[in-house]
């Protein structure tokens, strides 16, 4: 199935893009996405193990169940206000 | 309103927004940006659309928690010099205490939950990510 991925600030700078559409086989967690990115985008190995993500706009952890069509995000570490 | 602009931060339409003949108490709080070790501005980006969702929700869980409060909030994306406000927060209730609570309430949930990311910027042109690797070491300057 493939899912769509945004990266955002420096997981953004990274990739080398803002999103990208990833393949991955059902049934997969965000987890198993963000396994897929690492070997995609080489340059999000540097990430920490276990990233802060988002699953259709809302955080979620990295067991999350995910469907065709879903929307991934890649969260720095939030520094807003 | 929306929660989110790319324009400087206007206290005046916040308070209106807030302010009522039954709320006797009114609390604002602006967040601005620093000049630490030379920064000039900051650059702040977001995930937009979560970011406005997740701001609805907060102010949602204010709004619960609180039921005689009102409570808004903006955040500016962009670059903002420094001395400059990011976010603004009113909040007015029938008295100070709920106010002070609620407007704390906001702003620390704010910086736990919203995706939106800070780039400093230096009078040398250089830019730095803060998060927990440039505290731990500046990389790119």
């Amino acid at each position: 199935m493939t899912v769509s991925v945004r990266f955002f600030a420096r997981y953004a700078e990274l990739a080398g893009c803002t999103s990208s559409a990833v393949n991955v086989p059902m049934p997969a967690t965000v987890g198993d996405v963000i396994a897929k990115v690492r070997e995609l985008f080489p340059g999000t190995q540097v990430m920490p193990p276990r990233p802060l993500a988002a699953l259709n706009r809302r955080q979620v952890k990295l067991d999350a169940a995910v469907n065709e069509g879903d929307e991934v995000a890649l969260l720095p570490p939030i520094s807003g206000g | 309103m929306s929660h989110i602009t790319r324009h400087p931060l206007d206290v005046n339409d916040l308070l209106a927004r807030v302010q009522g003949p039954e709320r006797g108490g009114t609390c604002v709080f602006l967040g601005s940006v620093r000049n630490d070790d030379g920064v000039t501005a900051i650059d702040y980006s977001a995930y937009e659309q979560m970011a406005d969702e997740e701001i609805a929700r907060i102010l949602g869980e204010a709004q619960r928690q609180w039921p005689d409060a009102r409570v808004i909030l903006q955040h500016r994306l962009g670059e903002i010099p420094a001395g400059e406000a990011s976010i603004a927060i009113a909040a007015a209730a029938p008295h100070r205490d709920e106010a002070f609570t609620a407007c704390r309430f906001v702003i620390e949930e704010v910086k736990k939950r919203l995706p939106i990311w800070k780039k400093e910027m230096f009078a040398d042109g250089t830019t730095a990510w803060t998060d927990a690797q440039r505290q731990a070491k500046p990389t790119t300057r």
